[in-house]
């Protein structure tokens, strides 16, 4: 510790903000200034940060686009949908096996349609005529080749501007096939702010479209759904080991490794289990208002985190069958973690961490560090909102601006046949009491400590500054951050994709996890810098007649 | 299988593609920005487009990508992109101060018709842009070409700053195309071997190929600088390597200010390098030096030697026009067979140039300009091929065919290595023949029964 101390004794917090900003054009800095935030690490009264606002332009931004978030992030992972991308060929193109979402292709058939990239490749005709005959013909085209249950179809940006109804060409496609499901997300890449509306757009459809469809009964005992789980790099596979060691039987995942009739059936789950808060909370309400499942947020990211979630879930059922199975299953996974911890602890305590990632991973994976005696120093979301810094009491105040209004909200209602209270007032009320919280989650903020700088939006500028002034001893991003961090000589993790390894989820994850960072803080290559020449530069000489 | 969905017969489409052999041209134009000394790329159009771009970017070179965006939101695209675009201005000469910002544009900032020009204009007026900077801008709407069209947009743009004063400076105009910076790095190489005076553009080497030295910078040494791109009007002619990625520069640079042009394939393989060697001795009116033959010599030598592995063994290539052109004439000239071409970018020239280079092959070739990986891997399944040469996306195919794999174009996301070693020129080809080699004969290796599986090959 006396390191840290160490390296962050010549800055304040203030000062590091203040440095941050001063490059800036005033009207610039102005802004920045309410993104940035010295925690005062507060439970329910942490101080306001300004989060889900544009992106300003010119500030080199490590957000995506709605599309991004609605195709890439959420409808991807499922393998039984064919995913075609109404809008010229790049959208689809860079979307196209890029996030690491894997899938073992668990639907009826087996069908995978995760390594196809659909695409109406618009050209200027369609601009100028309209693009809603090539859609037809491109939805008829993968309809004949696949024959798949669902077919989705995402909206580029030129396709809102030229007015293109994809939602009615869907509809139409849909009737005409009587046995395939199609369905529209208009995702057009400017709407919303980032990467966030796009999430919202896509949970929307699969609430609308899929959600409560299937008529097949699931009879299992312990029933719940995961939400917010994207199986990148195998992190569901792991969670899903772990369930099924349990005794817990995972309904749907939304979206990772998931299938058409996984959400079809989410409304026979008993209990909605929320990883990412960011890119689903609202799902998860839907799923309590319309079918009665009542949600909790857990997360299993850190072997103690996982350990913790799954004592929640096993309090919420109650049965002292499964309470016991799950501290079996603990006590059986944990020695092995231990191990691994042990092993890394003395090349990994002390240093420090920055994770600006996401919309709950720079919140969940501290929980990691934390296991490996690393300290976050600094953290953010690139496309969080105020309740996942501040938690959720804040969502009664938040605004609506411009770019939120545009994005839809639905409105749902108790289903008439579906609705089942899974537990009664009083059970919940009990439950609560015996300090399992529904609908609750705290946010970032007060589990960082008092005054390490929280960032939202973080864009190249900052991190570079920051960096530079703070010197952590590991920085976590973007793919898009990796090499100009690295070339510093500073290890940096990609946190969205993983860069390669993984899973991170669970406890294999968090092993995984600690042998990765092990790895990236201690390896040799940092000492490779500069050339032996560089290092001592004084001239030698020797005497002609030697 | 992974693409278990693809079916051997092939029913003809009109209107979907899949898995695409193409992407769009903003990323080709953010590329050929990067080979600008001091140059921030700019993405006119929603932060996405520039998300994409340099992520895709960063996994293929492996390397900081810095690049703006003007963060289109609902607003933007219904009223216009120029305060966006303004403020990016502002924004990226305060904060990152480079020499000049190249801007492209997207669908969104096209199909609502904003005017790069004008818009820039107007930027000059209103003093955003500081004495002594600059910016260029190309127009690349993503629904017309493909990335190369962007990237030889770009690269006309860059020929735009030219500023003839009418005096030649008797350097001679390259143009690389979309070529790694390994590649750009050796076309230099052979110019200063043959002692020609030359201007490289754009020249990605010494920007995506970096060393890691604990110092970064946003904008590193290497790129054609803004002078010397002012200058190449004032030369004595250009060589433009690749009919895709580059004509269109050379040729702009010949009507408008008079430097004569010559318009080759991109210099893979052993003819196409002869042509590009022979052409610019004679443009700069230089002798070639025996180094130079002495490596034509080596190439021709490792030929003969490999040739019973390669002699009319079939082949199925994707990728971009000009590199496949060259490949093509390539494998011809090794006795392969290419015996499928695709490439995504649009152009009937493509698959005229590609019948004429192999209409000796003594068998049927098939190719498609506007095709798809489908497409080629349905054709794989109609009838096999014993190798395939193309970008990472082609792993998928080749696992489930059980076909080697050579990976050569863009992007290449799971391998590394190419943004060192170069395959153009004749060191170029050297590396390309080993790596056919390799993977013809590991498989060789691996499948050969025990009793014919040998030491010596």
């Amino acid at each position: 510790m006396a390191r840290l101390k160490k390296k962050l004794v010549q800055w304040e917090p203030t000062d590091i903000k203040a440095e941050l900003l001063t490059k800036y054009p005033p009207k610039v800095a102005r802004k920045r200034a309410k993104q940035i935030m010295i925690n005062e690490a507060l439970e329910n009264t942490t101080p306001e940060i300004v989060a889900n606002v544009r992106t300003i332009p010119g500030i080199i931004t490590m957000r995506g686009c709605t599309y991004a978030g609605c195709k890439g992030v959420i409808m991807g992972p499922t393998s039984d949908i064919v995913n075609l991308v109404h809008g010229p060929i790049g959208c689809s193109f860079y979307a196209w096996l890029t996030r690491r979402n894997q899938t073992s292709a668990s639907g009826e058939k087996n069908e995978n349609f995760i390594p196809y990239a659909m695409s109406t490749d618009m050209q200027d005709s369609d601009i100028i005529f309209g693009g809603e005959k090539k859609l037809e013909a491109a939805i008829q085209e993968a309809y004949d080749l696949f024959h798949p249950k669902g077919i989705a179809v995402f909206a580029t940006c030129p396709v809102g501007l030229i007015g293109d109804d994809i939602h009615a060409v869907a509809r139409k496609m849909k009737e005409k096939f009587g046995n395939c499901n199609v369905f529209a997300f208009s995702c057009e890449g400017y709407k919303g702010v980032s990467q966030s509306a796009g999430h919202h757009i896509a949970n929307n459809q699969v609430f609308r479209h899929m959600v409560g469809t299937s008529t097949t009964e699931k009879t299992d005992k312990y029933k719940i759904n995961l939400l917010g789980e994207y199986n990148i790099g195998g992190d569901g596979f792991e969670i899903d080991r772990i369930l099924k060691k349990c005794g817990i039987t995972n309904i749907a995942t939304f979206s990772g490794n998931s299938t058409y009739d996984q959400f079809a059936s989410a409304n026979q789950a008993d209990l909605s289990a929320v990883m990412c808060h960011r890119s689903i909370n609202y799902v998860a309400d839907m799923l309590e208002v319309k079918y009665g499942i009542p949600w909790i947020k857990i997360n299993f990211i850190g072997a103690n985190s996982t350990a913790k979630s799954l004592r929640k879930i096993a309090k919420y059922f109650g049965d002292q069958e499964l309470i016991d199975r799950v501290e079996e299953v603990i006590a059986e996974e944990m020695p092995a973690v231990e191990v691994a911890r042990a092993d890394v602890l003395p090349r990994t305590e002390g240093k420090t961490a920055m994770i600006f990632v996401g919309g709950s991973r720079a919140h969940h994976y501290q929980e990691l560090f934390k296991e490996m005696g690393m300290k976050t120093i600094s953290a953010g979301y690139e496309f969080g909102h105020r309740d996942d810094y501040e938690g959720r009491q804040v969502i009664p105040t938040l605004k609506v601006d411009a770019d939120s209004r545009n994005i839809e909200e639905l409105e749902v209602e108790p289903d008439e046949k579906l609705f089942r209270p899974r537990k009664s007032p009083e059970e919940m009320q009990a439950l609560e009491k015996d300090g399992l919280h529904f609908k609750e989650y705290h946010g970032l903020n007060p589990d960082m400590d008092k005054d390490t700088i929280i960032i939202d939006d973080m864009n190249q500028y900052e991190a570079d500054k920051l960096i530079q002034i703070m010197k952590p001893d590991l920085f976590c991003a973007g793919i898009k951050e990796k090499y100009s961090v690295q070339k510093l000589g500073i290890p940096q993790k990609q946190l969205h994709s993983y860069d390669s390894g993984g899973p991170y989820a669970g406890f294999v994850g968090a092993v995984n996890f600690y042998h990765e960072i092990d790895r990236l803080v201690n390896s040799r290559v940092w000492s490779y810098m500069k050339a032996p020449w560089q290092e001592n530069p004084e001239l030698s000489a020797t005497y002609v007649w030697e | 299988m992974l693409l278990r969905h693809t079916p051997k017969e092939i029913m003809e489409r009109n209107a979907l593609v899949i898995n695409p052999a193409k992407t769009c041209q903003p990323i080709g134009a953010m590329y050929a920005s990067l080979g600008i000394n001091g140059c921030l790329p700019h993405s006119h159009g929603s932060q996405g487009c520039c998300a994409y771009h340099r992520s895709t970017l960063t996994r293929h070179y492996k390397e900081p990508i810095s690049a703006a965006t003007s963060s289109f939101t609902e607003g933007a695209s219904v009223f216009g992109g120029q305060a966006n675009l303004l403020q990016a201005i502002e924004n990226i000469f305060t904060v990152y101060e480079p020499e000049i910002i190249a801007i492209h544009t997207t669908c969104l900032s096209e199909t609502i018709g904003d005017d790069l020009k004008q818009i820039a204009i107007k930027a000059e007026k209103e003093g955003k842009i500081p004495k002594g900077k600059h910016i260029i801008g190309a127009p690349t709407p993503s629904y017309v070409g493909s990335h190369v069209t962007g990237f030889s947009n770009m690269v006309k743009a860059m020929a735009g700053m030219a500023t003839p004063t009418g005096k030649k400076n008797g350097k001679v105009n390259i143009i690389p195309g979309w070529v790694e910076p390994s590649d750009m790095r050796e076309l230099k190489r052979l110019a200063e071997m043959i002692g020609v005076d030359y201007t490289l553009f754009p020249d990605t080497s010494g920007v995506l190929d970096g060393p890691l030295s604990g110092e970064y910078t946003m904008f590193p040494k290497g790129g054609t600088t803004v002078q010397e791109l002012k200058g190449c009007g004032d030369a004595i002619g250009t060589l433009a390597l690749g009919e895709w990625c580059s004509a269109d520069a050379a040729r702009w640079l010949d009507s408008k200010c008079k430097v004569p042009c010559s318009v080759l394939d991109m210099p893979f393989g052993l003819k196409a390098t002869d042509r590009f060697i022979d052409a610019l001795r004679i443009v700069a009116g230089t002798t070639v030096p025996d180094e130079v033959t002495y490596e034509r010599g080596q190439l021709v030598d490792l030929i003969s030697d490999m040739h019973q592995y390669f002699y009319h063994k079939r082949v199925a290539l994707v990728g971009d026009p000009d590199q496949l052109i060259s490949m093509v004439e390539f494998l011809t000239s090794i006795d392969m067979i290419p015996a499928y071409v695709i490439t995504g970018t649009p152009g009937k020239k493509f698959e005229a140039r590609i019948k004429e280079l192999t209409k000796d092959v003594p068998c049927e070739v098939k190719v498609k300009a506007w095709g798809d990986m489908f497409l080629l891997h349905q054709w794989i399944k109609n009838e096999p091929v014993d190798l395939l040469i193309g970008n990472t996306y082609c792993k998928y195919i080749a696992r489930d065919e059980d076909i080697p794999l050579v990976r050569w174009g863009f992007p290449i996301l799971d391998r590394q290595g190419h943004q060192y070693f170069p395959t153009v020129g004749y060191k170029g080809a050297l590396r390309l023949l080993e790596k056919i080699l390799s993977a013809l004969l590991d498989r060789k290796d691996r499948d050969d029964p025990e009793r014919t599986f040998e030491l010596v090959m």
